[in-house]
């Protein structure tokens, strides 16, 4: 029963005080460690949240995909082909990843003051955004075209997971889209912060590997 | 308290209006409140459910006055028929493992004490928070207006299996919108629960108050923390299979039903479906969801018990290592519920060994909890009363587990009151007494007044000696071979044990009845009871060093200081036998001055 005796951790009368929580794991040394040579705060919790969110949603389309497999082996499994508009919308998202990327560089660089030698930083969000939604639109073309070639979401279980996969990522790049005017809004009203970006910009970087993901499931097994 | 830093702006301001106060509330302790008058709720409709099928088991053709208003069909006369017994049953089921078990001892107590208990104002999203709240009651009414659609709720038991939940109506009453309900029900309640896992984590990892090491977290906050992580992943996987289940009904897919299904005399559309993938997807959720109900408990249990031995459990470190070995195992042994449904003898090995495996994280942590209580001056009341129910019941329910993780014996007891009594016991009172003893200890804190002891060691005497006389019996009727959801026992070899069923049924009439004392003691004290102190139980993790109860912003605008581990007990200080954690005090242990 050893009672620990800790010398009383140093209090930084600078610490923002926006956030209750400044002292997360991050900036705690070994218990009897020095303090000072650990970082000093703890990562925003958007940081933390956005690979929280993202395992949940990886659990959620790896059960899909063990349902996928699992009912591909049995005998009324009829394949089709893709529609090739998916290669194009497979393009326009990657295209969206990395204009998000340049916007993020260029947001940096705003928010570090040198506002003058960048004109609009929004201008690649709005990018990004716009070849998200284009992605949608896509999707959807290539739904209609599925349709009209008879293939239903009840026609086949292949069609019903063809369906089901796409719809369901579809829906999450809808939430990244609001993602992005979220951050857009934030940017304008110069209160955007760099944990809010980084995470919205992480959510769509994992929609568009997800994305190539099904891609190639579906390629692989319809 | 000691040694707070300058205070600082909250970051949002206390709401004014009532609804925002006390319906649509932000702060995670009114959500914690709303979460646990939930529970309460829907704990009251479990139990007279179980007195309904109870009643009809023990005396199966008498009438229960006024069953008949609930359903014309399946109670006309007020008798029920074998259907409707088993859509009882379904809610009975549904309502507990979800909406009590998982609600009350991790969404409850969890949302009220893990920001406190890490030194948070609140939590990192609070309207996430709300929304998770509110999510999880629209899952509840959906799930209740199940009894009150076409022909009542889903009879098909709270597992669901395939393909009587993707057949609609001709599976039986309830089949059709029963079923959807219920899927539509629990999805909604997987969304509430992610978003709730969304907060527990981040608050544990990125709000803790200055010098609050992860291995100074109280043993209520690693369990919670565990269980969102094991919630995080269970309900991810459990929701799309709800999904597709609806898809099945609503959108003629067959994800679930196999070519060529002929049920009550009627070719079903379906083909090519597969009934063993719901058990998989199902039970990849349903076991961890056992130690979802069962962690939060053996944390509250060792924090009430290590508050009223006034000593630290043997080995902290050891049991925090033994609840997430808990937690990554619980995903490793789903595949025995499965052992009869002709699975590959190889695989029901490979199940069934880490099944056997998981057994020693939970001894450790039993042997850790009562070898602990050797040479303590246990105080004795209602909540380490509970506590110790909920090791005894814990290890009455958890012995039984050794026969059923063996598929040589599980054959013969699969799908008997053997397996009843054992989940009944080891996750269901458990939890139960675990809610109960988190009832008592921090009611205080919760309502700003105390319970009534007296009336809490009835209830509790009472409770103990009457679930015993429940659920061990139920053991002996399993082994005797008495089959798990049968309505009634007419004319065949389990006539000699309808004796059994008729003492279970008193038992249950009569244990469910001392609920009510817990019921008056609560509301009682919630208006008149004696007012509590900041720290009535002399006790040192931080929900008792604020005030109670706490206010808005939980320390009142300043943010605590850590100085030491969460249990300092049995030392010598300037308030007692006791150091808190936000106390700068320097102790030394007995130990050290000799």
């Amino acid at each position: 029963m050893a009672t620990t005796i800790s010398e009383p951790p140093q209090i930084d009368p600078h610490r923002s005080p926006d956030r209750s929580g400044n002292g997360g794991w991050r900036n705690l040394g070994p218990e009897d460690g020095n303090l000072r040579v650990a970082q000093e705060y703890s990562p925003p919790p958007s940081s933390t949240a956005i690979w929280v969110v993202l395992f949940a949603i990886t659990m959620m389309f790896a059960a899909f995909t063990s349902a996928f497999i699992v009912r591909k082996a049995s005998l009324d499994w009829h394949s089709f082909t893709l529609p090739s508009v998916l290669y194009f919308n497979s393009l326009l998202l990657i295209a969206s990843s990395i204009t998000l990327e340049i916007a993020r560089r260029r947001v940096a660089t705003f928010m570090s003051g040198l506002k003058s030698q960048v004109e609009s930083p929004a201008r690649w969000l709005y990018i990004t955004l716009f070849l998200g939604l284009l992605f949608v639109a896509g999707q959807y073309v290539a739904w209609s075209q599925l349709r009209a070639e008879g293939l239903y979401l009840a026609t086949n279980p292949s069609s019903s997971f063809f369906y089901l996969l796409t719809a369901t990522h579809a829906l999450h790049i809808l939430g990244g889209l609001v993602g992005l005017i979220y951050v857009i809004r934030k940017l304008s009203k110069l209160a955007l912060r760099r944990s809010q970006l980084d995470a919205a910009s992480r959510y769509w970087h994992f929609m568009d590997i997800l994305w190539l993901y099904l891609l190639w499931l579906l390629w692989m097994r319809l | 308290m000691h040694d707070m830093s300058a205070p600082a702006a909250h970051h949002h301001a206390p709401p004014t209006s009532f609804i925002r106060k006390h319906v649509f509330s932000l702060d995670h302790k009114v959500i914690g409140k709303q979460y646990y008058a939930l529970a309460l709720v829907a704990a009251l409709c479990g139990m007279v459910l179980s007195w309904l099928m109870r009643i009809h088991l023990g005396w199966t053709n008498v009438a229960i006055p006024g069953l008949q208003l609930l359903s014309k069909n399946g109670a006309s006369g007020g008798v029920m028929t074998p259907e409707y017994y088993l859509q009882l049953m379904t809610m009975h089921g549904t309502i507990m493992v979800f909406f009590v078990l998982t609600t009350a001892p991790f969404a409850a107590f969890g949302n009220f004490f893990l920001p406190i208990q890490v030194g948070a104002e609140d939590m990192p999203f609070p309207r996430f928070n709300m929304m998770s709240f509110w999510v999880t009651f629209l899952a509840f009414v959906v799930l209740m207006s199940a009894f009150f659609v076409g022909d009542g709720p889903s009879l098909g038991g709270w597992t669901q299996y395939a393909p009587l939940n993707s057949v609609g109506a001709a599976g039986g009453p309830g089949q059709g919108w029963g079923v959807v309900l219920w899927m539509t029900s629990i999805a909604l309640f997987c969304v509430g629960q992610l978003l709730g896992a969304l907060n527990f984590i981040t608050t544990t990892l990125d709000l803790r108050v200055k010098g609050m090491s992860l291995m100074r977290l109280p043993l209520t906050a690693w369990a919670w923390f565990i269980t969102s992580c094991m919630g995080l992943t269970a309900f991810a996987v459990l929701m799309p299979a709800c999904i597709l289940v609806i898809l099945d009904h609503v959108a003629g897919t067959s994800f679930f039903v196999p070519s060529n299904s002929v049920i009550n005399d009627q070719v079903l559309p379906h083909s090519g479906g597969s009934t063993l993938l719901w058990q998989h997807l199902f039970w990849f959720f349903g076991h961890p969801e056992v130690y979802i109900a069962i962690i939060p408990g053996i944390g509250i249990v060792s924090h009430i018990l290590i508050t009223n031995m006034r000593k630290q459990m043997l080995s902290q470190r050891v049991l925090v290592a033994s609840m997430g070995a808990l937690a990554v195992l619980s995903y490793m042994v789903y595949g025995h519920h499965m052992f009869v449904s002709g699975m590959n003898p190889v695989s029901a090995l490979a199940f069934s060994f880490p099944t056997l495996v998981i057994t020693i994280p939970a001894t450790i942590i039993v042997l850790i909890q009562v070898f602990s209580l050797y040479g303590s001056k246990l105080r004795i009341n209602s909540a380490s009363l509970f506590a110790l129910g909920f090791i005894s019941m814990f290890v009455s329910g958890g012995v039984s587990g050794f026969f059923l993780a063996q598929p040589s014996i599980d054959i013969m007891l699969h799908a008997t009151y053997f397996v009843v009594g054992h989940f009944h016991m080891v996750m269901g009172v458990a939890a139960m007494f675990g809610i109960f003893a988190a009832t008592y200890f921090w009611f205080p804190k919760m309502a700003g007044r105390m319970m009534n002891e007296t009336l809490g060691k009835i209830h509790f005497w009472l409770s103990f000696v009457g679930t015993y006389c429940i659920f061990m019996p139920f053991h002996y009727l399993g082994i005797a071979g008495n089959i798990r959801r049968y309505s009634s026992f007419p004319d065949d070899f389990l006539q000699p044990l309808i004796p059994v069923h008729r003492w279970i049924t008193v038992a249950a009439l009569i244990t469910g009845a001392a609920q009510l004392i817990f019921l008056y003691n609560l509301i009682h004290s919630r208006f008149w009871g004696n007012l509590a102190a900041d720290n009535p139980w002399e006790a040192t993790s931080l929900e008792w060093s604020t005030a109670t109860p706490p206010p808005f912003d939980n320390f009142g605008g300043k943010h605590p200081v850590v100085y030491h581990d969460p249990y300092q007990y049995g030392v010598q200080s300037s308030v007692g036998d006791y150091v808190m954690q936000t106390s700068p005090e320097q102790v030394k242990t007995e130990h050290e001055e000799k």
